[in-house]
């Protein structure tokens, strides 16, 4: 037993990369699928938060993250734009990381083609903006302002969704899909906090321990913490609206639950050998 | 198609030069290393120039289409070449211009709002009514409250922490250890969803454009 946890002490870091790599393969190609138990909570209160808006209403989704943390971030923008065109709600789109608007493009494009939103009718995509915080405060009095044309280049005014979206406080909802700063943190300094506009959220598991102090003070109507997040949207959107299809989240859950027990185990075995060897130090030098 | 394919080619070749830096530092993770930084430099300074400085400052300096050229333009556009006046070791002090500025005014606009959101209404989030709610409200709103208390008292060091002090300090480190523990699990499962993005990737999208695993991941 000794021999064993000294070898274990001393195991190459490689195995663990191999073990740790085999814990996501596997589930993955198996297709393996564990269920996801939803109860109350932040990913459900920005369901709700989202659900019981008037159709009609207008939603500014702000892509603030780019490729690197597109694994965790896109599975959520697909599941939202597909909840909000699909609820009758039109979605403005904007990025404050440069590569989040061609991003944000991709899922509602890909969400409005599949639900039959148009365009400039239902949602445009302003594209992206410098300036974090200060466009956002500049947008309080003037969205146009910040956004003289949209991505493509068309003028504002000549966006028909936009001619009665003038200034944010016209705005039902904002939600800041943010992989670091500027992001969740700008939008609730500015958006809730100066103008009153609630804001819900969706971000890197980094980051989530941060932002749920603003659920419970409010500031945040709704947070989507890392994929395991996405994957509550998903789930939510399959249990409550027959014929929504799986999204991008779900199916890594599996990888996620076994992958984390794998480095409990890794942690587990590691303090063992360590208190061991510690134990068997101290009676060496007796 | 054939573009479509060559770009999965790409990235997957690429993925695995990354990861190939798990077995041992080579030519292969340094080349993809290098393409990496530099395609991103270079996608962010064209971005930039086409989506920042064309739409913000020279259309609205130049005044396309109806609109007047609006000359107040020139005074962004001034500070904006002070920044790169460090480039010219005789003329650097000139950015310290446009720093002043820059700084000046994020300070001036964030002092307020961030002391707001996340000092006031923090603290008003915590004061908060122990009783009057259900039993599970009441423990809940107990242990923010105490957390709150007990995490402050530990950063408290005008008293040596024994007695009194040194319980609520302890039980304050206790909580820290939580949220840091939390805060630890948060960001395995990040580094994971990265990974499993990836895999994805080569499983789904990668190894069913090679003939014999067609069928077997798709």
């Amino acid at each position: 037993m000794g021999r064993l946890l000294e070898r274990l002490d001393k195991v190459d870091r490689r195995v663990i990369y191999i073990l740790m790599a085999a814990s996501v393969i596997v589930p993955l190609a198996l297709k393996l699928d564990f269920p996801i138990p939803i109860g109350s909570g932040p990913s459900m209160d920005l369901y709700m938060a989202i659900d019981t808006l008037p159709p009609g209403s207008t939603v500014i989704i702000s892509f603030d993250y780019d490729p690197s943390t597109k694994a965790e971030l896109q599975p959520m923008a697909v599941a939202l734009t597909r909840h909000l065109f699909g609820h009758g709600v039109r979605v403005i789109g904007m990025a404050m990381w440069p590569q989040g608007a061609s991003l944000g493009q991709q899922a509602m494009a890909q969400a409005a083609d599949s639900l039959g939103a148009e365009q400039y009718e239902d949602w445009v995509n302003l594209g992206y903006t410098v300036g974090a915080g200060v466009s956002l405060l500049r947008m309080g009095s003037s969205i146009e302002a910040v956004y003289p044309q949209d991505r493509d280049g068309v003028p504002y005014d000549s966006i028909p969704l936009m001619r009665d979206v003038r200034r944010l406080g016209d705005v039902d909802l904002a939600i800041s899909l943010s992989a670091g700063d500027p992001g969740i943190h700008s939008w609730v300094m500015m958006a809730k906090d100066t103008y009153g506009v609630p804001v819900g959220g969706g971000c890197t598991a980094v980051s989530a321990p941060e932002f749920y102090t603003y659920l419970g003070t409010g500031q945040l109507v709704g947070l989507l913490g890392g994929l395991r997040g996405a994957a509550d949207y998903e789930t939510i959107l399959r249990e409550r609206i027959p014929g929504a299809p799986g999204g991008l989240a779900t199916p890594g859950m599996a990888a996620q639950s076994i992958s984390h027990l794998v480095i409990m185990g890794f942690i587990v075995i590691g303090n063992v050998a360590f208190i061991a060897g510690r134990s068997k130090r101290k009676g060496g030098a007796k | 198609m054939t573009m479509e394919i060559v770009g999965i080619w790409l990235g997957a070749l690429l993925t695995l030069a990354l990861y190939s830096f798990l077995y041992r530092d080579n030519p292969f993770y340094k080349f993809t290393e290098h393409l990496f930084v530099g395609m991103s430099a270079g996608y962010w300074v064209i971005y930039n120039i086409y989506n920042v400085l064309i739409p913000n400052l020279w259309d609205r300096l130049v005044g396309t289409g109806d609109a007047a050229p609006d000359m107040m333009m020139i005074i962004p556009a001034v500070l904006g070449l002070f920044m790169l006046a460090r480039l010219v070791p005789k003329g650097a002090g000139l950015s310290r211009i446009s720093l002043a500025m820059i700084v000046g005014t994020g300070a001036g606009l964030s002092l307020v709002t961030t002391f707001r959101t996340n000092c006031l209404s923090q603290v008003e989030g915590t004061i908060i009514a122990l009783t009057g709610a259900g039993t599970g409200q009441f423990l809940s709103n107990l242990i923010l409250v105490v957390g709150v208390v007990c995490g402050l008292v530990y950063f408290f060091f005008s008293k040596p922490h024994r007695g009194v002090i040194g319980g609520a300090a302890n039980t304050g480190i206790t909580v820290l250890m939580v949220a840091f523990g939390a805060s630890f699990g948060y960001t395995v499962m990040a580094r994971i969803s990265l990974l499993i993005g990836q895999v994805q990737f080569l499983l789904f999208e990668w190894l069913p454009t090679i003939p014999i695993f067609r069928g077997l991941t798709g």
